[in-house]
């Protein structure tokens, strides 16, 4: 019925999408930079962040037009409050990837502790989970949405394999606790993404159903 | 990383001119009703004008088209150029104005002839006699009007017979059949129930297409959602209406620079 609003509504959710891409491109991209230890790759990241903030206010601001212009009412209301919700949780992600970068760029000449294997794979799975999680964010698929918060406890097992094996270095070697503990902040990074994605999906579940409520991954107390 | 903007929001910077009204003043004997005005509408473009009762909104509205004329006693200074031309001009062909500047009204003030002969009217005042040339305005305009499939097959029916809602269609229809530049609509959904006040306003977004739109509306909310560009009238201590604020309609509703312009959108006066 009211075209120029649903209009407005699906540019809305495109420009969700987008920014979801350019923040699961950042994350990728900045954890592939470390693993290869490519300083200006991770350089281009954490300057590109910027575009990631800009568009972020760009639908920050667009949804406010939409508010203040087309009284939504409903789920017109959730949908465009979570869009806010949701576009500030990206912009955060795009940060931790800009974190990653950063670290990258401190590590300057030192080689990596070891080899990347896990934290790829945390990458992998926290960047496959935002993309999923997107999908049905913007398909309004509660369904999909409630389940992919449970895939959070194989982010935190990988967190928890690589916090013990960064400790037995610094135990080893004390010496190696500067390059263990920025290896563990790039774990942390990818951790609290995932958790955000949580957070992503429960806003998926508002829009379709009006119920705001965390969804509880097992390992959460 | 290609990184795509979001579609730029209409500004007044961006957009062609099509009525430039310049230091407009209207009287109705001594008592001054608008002054000072000056107001650029935008080509192809939803031109909002709103703010409390009494203060010059229809006046200047109906400045466009120089209906103010037949109101006895009423005087206008100043100018309302359309593509150039002063229309307040005395020189001006009144009949052409308002060809070229249609009108709808608050209420669907259809006349007591047939659907058909509704929309014929205004072109067989123009001249228009050819049966088929006519059929093929009255098919256009109805469909324009978004009312085409609703009255194809009763055209002969009395305009009176459609509900509220079709009525003003119809009207819309009577005056895109003269091909006007510009529409004028003074509260054109006032009357009509919710539904009938949506088909209005969509209907709005598809004529915007082809023409220049100036609305008036005490719904502040109704000139939010239709329109691009929204003025912001109010009375001066000589109850004279005046133009206070004037911006792109997104500006105007989330971060207007007048206060009294903040105040009567927020509902805190008028």
């Amino acid at each position: 019925m009211r075209k120029t609003f649903e209009s407005e509504i699906q540019q809305l959710k495109d420009e969700v999408l987008v920014l979801g891409s350019m923040v699961e491109q950042a994350i990728l991209g900045s954890v592939e930079a470390l693993k290869k230890r490519d300083v200006e790759a991770s350089r281009l990241i954490y300057e590109a962040d910027a575009r990631i903030n800009a568009k972020r206010y760009a639908i920050e601001e667009q949804v406010m037009i939409a508010i203040a212009t087309q009284q939504p009412m409903a789920h017109d209301l959730r949908l465009l409050a979570s869009l806010l919700e949701v576009s500030g949780e990206l912009e955060r992600m795009g940060d931790y990837a800009k974190g990653i970068a950063k670290i990258n760029i401190l590590m300057g000449d030192q080689p990596l502790l070891k080899p990347l294997i896990d934290i790829p794979r945390m990458a992998q799975k926290g960047a496959d989970m935002l993309h999923r999680a997107l999908t049905a964010f913007v398909n309004e698929d509660a369904e999909t949405a409630r389940l992919i918060p449970y895939e959070d406890d194989e982010v935190d097992n990988l967190y928890d394999q690589i916090y013990h094996e960064l400790m037995l270095f610094v135990i080893q070697d004390a010496r190696s606790i500067e390059r263990a503990n920025w290896l563990l902040w790039v774990a942390h990074n990818l951790e609290r993404l995932a958790d955000r994605v949580t957070n992503i999906c429960e806003r998926t579940v508002f829009i379709a159903t009006g119920e705001m409520k965390e969804i509880e991954s097992s390992r959460d107390e | 990383m290609e990184i795509q903007t979001m579609v730029k929001p209409t500004t007044v910077e961006n957009t062609a001119i099509k009525v430039q009204v310049k230091g407009l003043s209207v009287y109705y004997g001594k008592f001054r009703a608008l002054t000072g005005i000056d107001l650029t509408v935008h080509d192809r473009k939803i031109t909002a004008i709103i703010g409390p009762s009494g203060c010059g909104k229809s006046t200047l509205l109906r400045s466009f088209n120089r209906m103010n004329d037949l109101t006895p006693g009423c005087r206008m200074e100043g100018e309302v150029i359309l593509e150039g031309e002063n229309l307040l001009a005395p020189a001006v062909d009144v009949v052409d104005i308002r060809r070229r500047v249609g009108m709808v009204f608050q209420r669907p003030n259809p006349f007591p002839k047939s659907i058909y002969e509704n929309v014929a009217y205004g072109p067989r005042l123009y001249g228009i006699r050819r049966k088929s040339d006519l059929d093929e305005i009255v098919a256009s305009s109805l469909k324009s009007a978004a009312l085409w499939d609703e009255v194809k097959d009763k055209l002969h029916q009395s305009g009176l017979s459609l509900s509220g809602g079709q009525q003003q269609r119809l009207c819309i229809a009577r005056a895109l059949a003269v091909e006007p530049e510009v529409i004028l609509m003074d509260e054109p959904a006032s009357a009509l129930d919710p539904i009938s006040t949506l088909k209005i306003e969509e209907l709005m977004q598809d004529l915007k297409k082809d023409y220049t739109i100036v609305i008036v509306t005490h719904n502040m909310q109704q000139a939010a959602r239709v329109s691009d560009f929204t003025a912001m009238m109010m009375i001066d201590e000589q109850r004279a209406g005046r133009l206070i604020e004037y911006d792109a309609t997104h500006i105007i509703f989330t971060r207007p620079k007048d206060k009294r312009t903040e105040d009567y959108v927020t509902g805190r006066f008028g």
